[in-house]
């Protein structure tokens, strides 16, 4: 059995139906990416799943119990960082245990040895404002790892940040996802990206976002270093390509 | 060292000047033919009232600030209550928001006198004239705050599982307390002149009654001197509101030191 199961979700604002029947599943310990152009209800998808947006049908399933329309139960990292400007970086990535009942002295004895896996050493008590883009974007992920939940939601984790920060920032977040062991599922709409970190990849179609194709990354193929030159990754990149014109050809 | 020496002329004497070329043009026409001193007196002699004054003023200003503080604390408590709940709840906005700006248009001189009718001369009616002009600012300072937090915020904690309670401690509450300050500011110089107005329509006491008094002998410079001492007052609890601020919301600090 996966560890999180979608069956048929099918979910919308009012009367606009943005994905349609959309079924996907994360084994343990995955890292799968969701890709799709803007507008295909990814983040709707992720709505559903985090339980903050009831769906129209369908139903969400996390180690088999339904958690549809449960908030709490996932843990949820949205496009921007978010980081409260007026909470220290400890109270921040506390923030989700101290909302579940945990006492601060008791959360912030949690954190306080992951501040050096995730590099923000001797960030504890500044303000977010102080802070680069890259380390804002980790400790994010460090608050988004501190819900301790077994599947993690990444809303395009990456697109705030610039090419040189995101590039030395993917190597580091596929390390320290396989290292604690955290499932994910994140969402993207740039190709190379969804390649290079993803051990699956789901293609969202347009209007309403349904799942058009699956396509399975071979660890052997791609985590290497010239990975963005390798015949492997090209011949990932053009399979997606086509799978993304297709859709895109029929709308017009 | 240049950037030291623009930051002084731009905070330190450039807001002097104004007040300096006020001093001089006060200085230079009272005692003229154009303001006869016994309607303008001039700067000199309304310090040297204020000298002579100031044990009474002192005594009297204690009365003002008291009812200005009791004023004021039950105005903000009032502003905060009324803003959550009006932001909590879509009905009681739409029945009490009208209200709320009505009590702004009735003009604060023309129902003080009834307040003292009703109320009589203690400070019972100086006070409720202090909490009619100070809840205002709050309360629409407060409700702009509470809606203009990034709704991601909301989706953020509500993820964590957060309920409305939370969701206003954590998110809503320190996000508009800017804008709490930014009213509690206003909020402070309307609360010594609201004492200060409703003290000249009666009472035994205040910097009000003491105007009047003076007013009514004709003593100008020592009238003159009450003016400026209020404003100095205010001006004081401005910045300790400035201050109050800085304590409570330190990373904001650089900004709010350019106040």
């Amino acid at each position: 059995m996966a560890l999180l199961e979608v069956k048929g979700v099918s979910a919308g604002y009012e009367k606009e139906l943005v994905i349609e029947d959309v079924t996907i599943n994360l084994n343990k310990g995955e890292i799968v990416g969701i890709l799709g152009l803007s507008g295909s209800g990814k983040t709707t998808l992720f709505n559903v799943i985090s339980g903050l947006l009831k769906p129209d049908c369908g139903e969400v399933l996390l180690n088999g119990e339904d958690i549809t329309a449960k908030t709490g139960k996932v843990s949820y990292m949205l496009q921007k960082d978010l980081l409260l400007p007026y909470k220290t970086i400890m109270s921040n990535v506390i923030l989700p245990m101290t909302i579940k009942g945990k006492s601060r002295k008791e959360a912030k004895k949690l954190a306080a040895p992951l501040f050096k896996e995730f590099g923000l050493e001797g960030t504890e008590k500044m303000y977010p404002a102080l802070l680069s883009g890259g380390m804002r974007q980790r400790a994010a992920f460090l608050r988004t790892y501190l819900y301790n939940c077994p599947v993690a939601l990444l809303d395009e984790p990456f697109s705030a940040l610039d090419a040189l920060t995101k590039a030395s920032i993917h190597e580091w977040y596929v390390n320290i996802m396989r290292e604690i062991d955290l499932s994910v599922l994140f969402i993207t709409h740039d190709i190379d990206e969804a390649i290079k970190l993803s051990d699956r990849i789901y293609i969202l179609g347009d209007k309403p976002g349904k799942i058009i194709k699956e396509v399975i990354i071979k660890p052997e193929d791609v985590r290497k270093k010239d990975l963005l030159l390798s015949d492997g990754f090209l011949a990932y990149k053009r399979e997606i390509m086509s799978a993304i014109s297709l859709v895109s050809a029929k709308d017009e | 060292m240049k950037k030291t020496v623009s930051r002084i002329i731009n905070n330190i004497i450039l807001p002097l000047l104004g007040f300096v070329l006020v001093y001089f043009i006060w200085d230079y026409f009272a005692g003229s033919d154009v303001m006869p001193s016994f309607m303008m007196p001039s700067p000199k002699k309304v310090w040297e009232a204020f000298l002579n004054d100031r044990e009474l003023l002192f005594e009297h200003a204690t009365v003002t600030l008291k009812e200005a503080f009791l004023g004021l604390f039950i105005g903000v408590l009032l502003g905060f209550v009324l803003a959550v709940l009006m932001d909590n709840f879509k009905v009681i906005y739409r029945i009490l928001y009208p209200l709320v700006i009505v009590t702004q248009t009735i003009p604060t001189i023309a129902i003080a006198p009834l307040l003292i009718l009703w109320f009589g001369y203690e400070m019972k009616p100086k006070i409720i004239l202090i909490v009619l002009t100070t809840f205002f600012p709050l309360v629409i300072n407060l409700l702009e705050g509470f809606k203009s937090v990034d709704s991601d915020y909301i989706k953020l904690l509500k993820s964590m599982g957060a309920g409305k309670l939370k969701i206003f401690w954590h998110i809503k509450l320190p996000s508009s307390l800017g804008s709490f300050f930014a009213g509690l500011k206003i909020a402070v110089a309307y609360a010594i002149v609201g004492g200060v107005i409703s003290e000249w329509l009666g009472g035994q006491k205040g910097l009000g009654v003491l105007m009047t008094r003076m007013r009514k002998s004709f003593a100008y410079d020592r009238m003159f001197s009450i003016i400026l001492f209020v404003s100095v007052i205010s001006l004081i609890l401005m910045a300790l509101v400035v201050l109050i601020k800085w304590l409570v919301m330190p990373w904001e600090r650089k900004k709010i030191t350019n106040e």
